[in-house]
């Protein structure tokens, strides 16, 4: 489809994903179904939207695994049950420069600057050890792009301390990693940002509202670089150029001018165009590409124009030179047929439009790219990713590897033997009270767009949650969580009404009571927690503060209430988690759980210091 | 551009963001009134907006935004 062909404009694809993707669907039927595990250590969202679109036009129909947000690391560490039955065959990792939970400082000294370096590392290696493990399928893992901001200016690269340095000496690691590694392929994020304009890709704005690594705009860029390493992986690379000549690998007609009279070689800057462009093709032969030509010509003219003294490409090159007056798209199918491959392996190369809309329009699945002027040449055939490189020469690897393997199952002994340990580890520290002036607008906001973990998913402005505040009818929790990495914020939001038993009637078709029906049990109206904390117990935490609020005011009852929502699914059973016995379920699926608070309450948070002051 | 055109504008890039030829929105749209129009689809909404008007909002406008109305007053002031 033209539209996902490079050079392709990536804001109508945003814009027009969900009209695209109908289309593909409809386009073929015989899809390459696979399995794609995405673990992000950012919002993936849209990543997995265009890529669908990219991947179907490339013939693969996906299947996605999302992780949670941000929490890549841990699904694979903890073996999440979702990812483990979901089996994927490709997993792909999300991460940015983002994710890296330290930098050097500039008081540190080399050995401090190589521990961190080594600890940063280490976190990376290990979930890939784990992987390779447990999932044994392709690992497609992204580098880290430079800084937006560059503390030292131009020496943040010469000093160890330097962000830009510690991010080139971290993507080096991975490089190691990855030529030592089958099936581990790295996706080069740094080159992408820097082609894209890393000012525009880093835009913090996208960061800080979304929690989006790149800008929305460069999605498209990133996801076609990462579809045309799935497909690869995947083995649908193209396997040959079907090359033009007149004006596509020299200047001029050679039929027409005389091969004298081309522009190839050194003499002119068009000459010199070409002349790159030549070696580019030349060079392409040394990664496995089928080099063949496909020109209206006679023989002899073609032959003289490739045996130009200033060319690069020479007629041995090739393997097959159709040069003759048939139709482009008939010598393209004998080409194939003659080479024993199929028609759409090729990249159909031509400078005319006329001709490439022949080929397009005849021979279906070849890609035939709106290559521009000879300037544009390579960028647009490099770009496009046809012939992308999943392995090189795999002899040299395997020898480094053992040795590596042994020093790399130590380390994953040496990894965390269970969760607990590894949220104590995070040295987290809760913050837990009512809500106070300075949260009531962060509130607002959580209650307005928390969808997953929201138990019902009631929308309040700042002036509803300021009377909750204010009315002693009400208890209210806000809780901010940070831990060694950082602060997260206000990340959890409860509201309980006091009343009698009876309200459960008004609560059980989604209304609230009004007036004074008693206080004697607790209803929760709303129960949220931002994505962004999943699994780190903060509602145990929660849990531990509502039942403490009861029991400070003779509270023994506490009723939960689950609505159902498109989104909401995630928290079906949280009450139960807590340990609310189910009391009734609806036709529509609500659900009514009731809590009686025990006299000896066991605080479910274990993992985490939970304050209620500053 | 007159406020008429800009919701013209609008309802093409609502139609085209949620693939749905029914959309028409007015000052008082939000999200509550679009079914597929939740946190996630809204950045991608903004980003198509910005792109057929040609501006960007800036981070305590996207903010702050809170209805189709509103949106509306920042692309004029800004295209004027």
């Amino acid at each position: 489809m033209r539209e996902l062909e490079y050079p392709f404009d990536g804001e109508l694809i945003l814009k027009k994903s969900k009209k695209l993707r109908r289309a593909l669907i409809e386009s073929r039927t015989d899809f390459l179904e696979k399995r794609i595990a995405v673990l992000g250590g950012s919002t993936t969202h849209d990543i997995i939207r265009i890529l669908e679109l990219f991947l179907l036009n490339q013939g693969i129909r996906p299947v996605f695994y999302e992780s949670e947000y941000a929490q890549y690391w841990q699904d694979v560490m903890f073996d999440n049950p979702q990812l483990c039955a979901f089996m994927p065959d490709l997993i792909f990792i999300h991460t940015s420069n983002r994710n890296i939970a330290a930098y050097p400082s500039i008081r540190d000294q080399e050995e401090q600057v190589e521990a961190l370096l080594s600890e940063q590392y280490g976190h990376f290696q290990v979930m890939w050890e784990k992987i390779a493990s447990a999932y044994r399928c392709p690992v497609i893992q992204n580098n880290f792009e430079y800084p937006f901001y560059r503390l030292f200016g131009n020496q943040d690269q010469v000093y160890l301390q330097g962000r830009s340095r510690f991010i080139n000496r971290l993507n080096d690691l991975f490089y190691r990693y990855a030529l030592e590694h089958e099936n581990f392929y790295i996706h080069d994020i740094n080159y992408l940002s820097a082609s894209y304009g890393l000012d525009r890709w880093a835009d913090p704005a996208y960061w800080h509202m979304y929690k989006y690594a790149s800008c929305m705009q460069a999605v498209p860029v990133f996801a076609f670089n990462l579809s045309n390493m799935i497909k690869a992986v995947f083995g649908r690379n193209k396997k040959g150029l079907s090359l033009d000549l007149d004006n596509t690998l020299w200047g001029g007609i050679v039929g027409d001018d005389g091969p004298e009279n081309l522009e190839i070689g050194q003499e002119t800057s068009m000459g010199q165009v070409f002349a790159e462009f030549q070696a580019y093709v030349k060079a392409q032969k040394d990664i496995g590409v089928m080099l063949t030509v496909n020109s209206k010509n006679e023989e002899e003219n073609a032959l003289a124009g490739l045996t130009h003294p200033d060319g690069v490409l020479k007629p041995e090159d090739f393997v097959l030179i159709k040069a003759n007056w048939e139709p482009k798209s008939k010598n393209l199918e004998e080409t194939a047929a003659e080479l024993n491959i199929l028609p759409e392996s090729f990249v159909f190369v031509d400078d005319n439009p006329a001709e490439r809309e022949i080929v397009k329009s005849q021979v279906p699945g070849a890609a035939v790219p709106e290559i521009g002027t000879p300037e544009q040449y390579i960028r647009v055939l490099d770009h496009s990713g046809f012939f992308e490189v999943t392995s090189l020469s795999e002899d040299d690897r395997k020898r480094n590897e053992m040795y590596q393997a042994n020093a790399e199952r130590k380390r994953q002994q040496a990894a965390f033997g269970d969760y607990r340990e590894y949220l104590l580890s995070l040295e987290m520290q809760a913050q837990i009270k009512p809500f106070e002036p300075m949260v009531m607008a962060r509130v607002a906001q959580l209650t307005n767009k928390s969808n997953q973990f929201n138990l019902t998913t009631r929308r309040y402005t700042q002036g509803e949650i300021e009377t909750f505040a204010a009315n002693d009818r009400y208890v209210t929790r806000y809780g901010r969580l940070s831990d060694k990495f950082g602060d997260n914020g206000v990340v959890s939001v409860v509201i309980g009404r006091k009343g009698s038993m009876e309200d459960r009637e008004v609560y059980r078709q989604n209304k609230l009571p009004e007036g004074d029906t008693g206080r004697d049990v607790l209803h929760l109206e709303l129960w949220l927690m931002s994505c962004r904390v999943l699994k780190r117990d903060m509602e145990c935490a929660m849990m531990d503060s509502v039942v403490e609020a009861c029991r400070s005011c003779g509270i023994g009852t506490v009723m939960g209430y689950y609505y159902p929502t498109a989104k909401n699914a995630m928290v079906k059973d949280f009450y139960q988690k807590m340990g609310f016995e189910k009391t009734e379920e609806t036709d529509t699926g609500v659900t009514i759980w009731r809590y009686s608070i025990p006299d000896q309450y066991e605080k479910k948070n274990t993992v985490m210091a939970v304050g209620s002051i500053d | 551009m007159s406020r008429e055109e800009v919701f013209e504008k609008l309802n093409e890039v609502f139609r085209d963001v949620f693939d749905d030829e029914e959309i028409t929105v007015n000052d008082a749209t939000t999200a509550d009134d679009i079914e597929d129009w939740d946190s996630l689809e809204h950045i991608n909404l903004l980003a198509a907006v910005e792109q057929e008007f040609g501006m960007k909002f800036n981070m305590g406008q996207v903010v702050s935004m809170k209805n189709v109305g509103e949106m509306a007053d920042i692309i004029i002031e800004k295209i004027g």
